[in-house]
């Protein structure tokens, strides 16, 4: 078999795979953060519990209704982002007069809630999703065989983040955020009703993270703690990133899932701190992240 | 530091908290109190860095639960009397602190936050992957010893005396630092970190010299609290540690001299209380986070301060 830097190339091509779903994940959980973090100054802690919570909802959906994958695709988010419409509503929109830092305490208690409350119903140990028919099976592409579900999750996160981009960066829709970012007041003084449009922001971030939660059941185990571990990643990679651009972010995401993927490849042990280590390095060359604005 | 120059509120309260430590383990279970002195301790260090810089440190598990690693196996593997123990973690952590001070004081506010919990992540992967600590068993039967070799210290009275000298040095230490013209300069930063730059202050430096002694205090606590439970753990250096220091900061009171203490007794007892009900402890820590950012950011000692108006 062909070997590439003395490593087995299917060995390389699986990890480059896996690197690339993780990447999806990283890429639209740090997309969430960000389109939060631009329209309200709010570092969302609980991001990693609502990702959670929309694997759960989909498992809720197909285990007690009995609403399969596709159902779940669109009603986890919904639900999931209605839960978020009612957090800023209720609490996060009393702190914006306040420090930023009480949002991110908040939100972290709010995470806590969450995840406790999960994990006192369904334990810690995980429940199985199957992967819905549709996607069972691999391709074979040549030069190794390429899971139908795993691809499915790498385009469909493509897929959401250049449509989230293109909302945001081209549309009309998307000038009035980026504008009420700038100006909250004055795109108010044009009849725009921005604290709606931050409620609605949030709930939009709320839903990306529990859509991608849904992407990951039938991938990771669903159990209450598969966000927590995960957001302090993302949190890296925004910082990597920087919160500035919302193709920055989407491009961070990737890229990092492929570093951590080939580190897995060459240097195992590695493959838990890569992303902490480059984090580190980015912040001593360019503070600001790498598509930041210092 | 003249004693008379300290606000007579502050001497009252200084003289309560000494009685009620001589009184409490006559009363209370000593182990229970030890624990709670330890993230006194913990959590007074942690809010040198919130409250009088106002940077918030989300990774300050890496330093307790380092230190905790190195005072464990120092005690047990190297056969250290217990101080010495405690000092080598100490060591650890305050060079984990300059390290990663260094790093994070690039950033503020949220950033930092972020950092910070980012880099102690990694501290908890290396303690996860590191031999010396044991994984998932951690580091067990550490020997509590004899302190400078004389003094046993398996009597549960006589280590209580040694961790409630060992706290009250610290306190003191860091009300010594928060009152020094370096403190002052603190708060300026606090207040308005661009003028205190154009007045001409190394800011970063004043930064990072803070960052780094709050790491090494918190590192005094791990190592005092490895000694007394004679145990060190993942628990210890994970995410969740980092939060409970800010939990019982902000409980207590942020930027008070008392209120953490205050919160950490409060939490510590809340968690012994509820410790049958599993997971609801998270939950009621998450409750009372977002009761207290919500209703009540100023913290018990915060309120009692603002009613008084006198410092506390």
């Amino acid at each position: 078999m062909d070997t590439i830097f003395g490593i087995p190339a299917v060995a390389l091509y699986g990890q480059l795979m896996l690197g690339l779903i993780n990447g999806s994940f990283y890429a639209l959980l740090s997309l969430g953060l960000a389109v939060i973090f631009g329209m309200m100054n709010v570092i969302n802690f609980t991001h990693g519990a609502q990702f959670m919570m929309g694997a759960f909802v989909a498992w809720m959906l197909l285990n007690w209704i009995g609403l399969g994958y596709w159902w779940a695709l669109i009603l986890a988010p919904l639900i999931v982002g209605a839960t978020g419409v009612l957090i800023e509503r209720l609490m996060i929109q009393r702190l914006y007069k306040l420090d930023h830092l009480y949002g991110l305490l908040l939100t972290f208690g709010l995470a806590l809630i969450i995840e406790g409350l999960f994990r006192n119903y369904f334990g810690s140990s995980g429940l199985p999703y199957r992967i819905p028919a549709e996607l069972q099976g691999a391709m074979d592409l040549g030069f190794m065989f390429l899971p139908n579900y795993r691809a499915w999750v790498i385009v469909a996160s493509i897929v959401v983040c250049f449509a989230t981009w293109y909302v945001i960066e081209r549309t009309k829709l998307g000038a009035y955020l980026r504008a009420a970012t700038e100006r909250p007041l004055l795109v108010q003084a044009f009849g725009v009703n921005v604290p709606r449009m931050i409620t609605l922001t949030y709930g939009f971030g709320v839903a990306l993270a529990a859509f991608a939660g849904v992407l990951a059941a039938p991938i990771y185990s669903v159990n209450p703690n598969m966000g927590s571990q995960l957001i302090i990643v993302v949190f890296a990679v925004v910082v990597i990133g920087g919160m500035g651009s919302i193709a920055g972010s989407v491009l961070t995401g990737f890229g990092l899932g492929i570093v951590e993927g080939l580190t897995r490849v060459f240097y195992p042990e590695g493959s838990a701190t890569v992303i902490f280590v480059i984090m580190a390095i980015v912040l001593l060359v360019r503070p600001a992240g790498l598509f930041g604005r210092a | 530091m003249n004693p008379m120059n300290v606000p007579a509120s502050q001497r009252i309260a200084f003289v309560v908290m000494l009685a009620m430590i001589a009184v409490s383990p006559f009363v209370l279970y000593p182990v229970f109190l030890m624990k709670v002195l330890c993230f006194a301790l913990f959590a007074a260090a942690f809010n040198l860095l919130i409250g009088f810089v106002g940077l918030l440190s989300f990774g300050h598990a890496a330093y307790f639960g380092m230190s905790s690693y190195v005072s464990a196996h120092a005690a047990k593997v190297w056969g250290f009397t217990p101080e010495l123990a405690i000092l080598a973690g100490t060591a650890v952590a305050t060079l984990l602190g300059i390290a990663i001070g260094w790093i994070a004081i690039r950033r503020q506010g949220i950033y930092f936050a972020m950092i910070t919990l980012a880099l102690a992540q990694m501290v908890f992967f290396f303690c996860l992957q590191a031999p010396f600590t044991g994984g998932e068993d951690g580091i067990q039967a550490v020997p509590r010893g004899r302190l400078f070799g004389v003094l046993d210290l398996a009597n549960d009275m006589a280590l209580y005396w040694v961790v409630a000298a060992i706290f009250i040095a610290g306190f003191l230490f860091l009300y010594r630092v928060v009152h020094s013209p370096f403190g002052q300069v603190l708060k300026a930063i606090r207040e308005n970190e661009p003028r205190a730059i154009s007045l001409g202050y190394r800011v970063d430096d004043y930064k990072l010299i803070a960052f780094v002694i709050s790491a090494a205090m918190t590192g005094v606590a791990g190592g005092t609290k490895a000694i007394v439970f004679q145990l060190a753990t993942l628990t210890d250096v994970n995410w969740p540690m980092s939060g409970e220091a800010v939990l019982m900061t902000l409980v207590g009171g942020i930027g008070t001299i008392f209120g953490p203490p205050v919160g950490a007794l409060v939490i510590i007892a809340m968690q012994n209380e509820l410790a049958q009900l599993g997971a609801w402890v998270t939950v009621v820590q998450g409750v009372i986070f977002v009761a207290c950012v919500l209703a009540f950011r100023k913290g018990i000692i915060g309120e009692i301060q603002a009613k008084f108006g006198k410092p506390l």
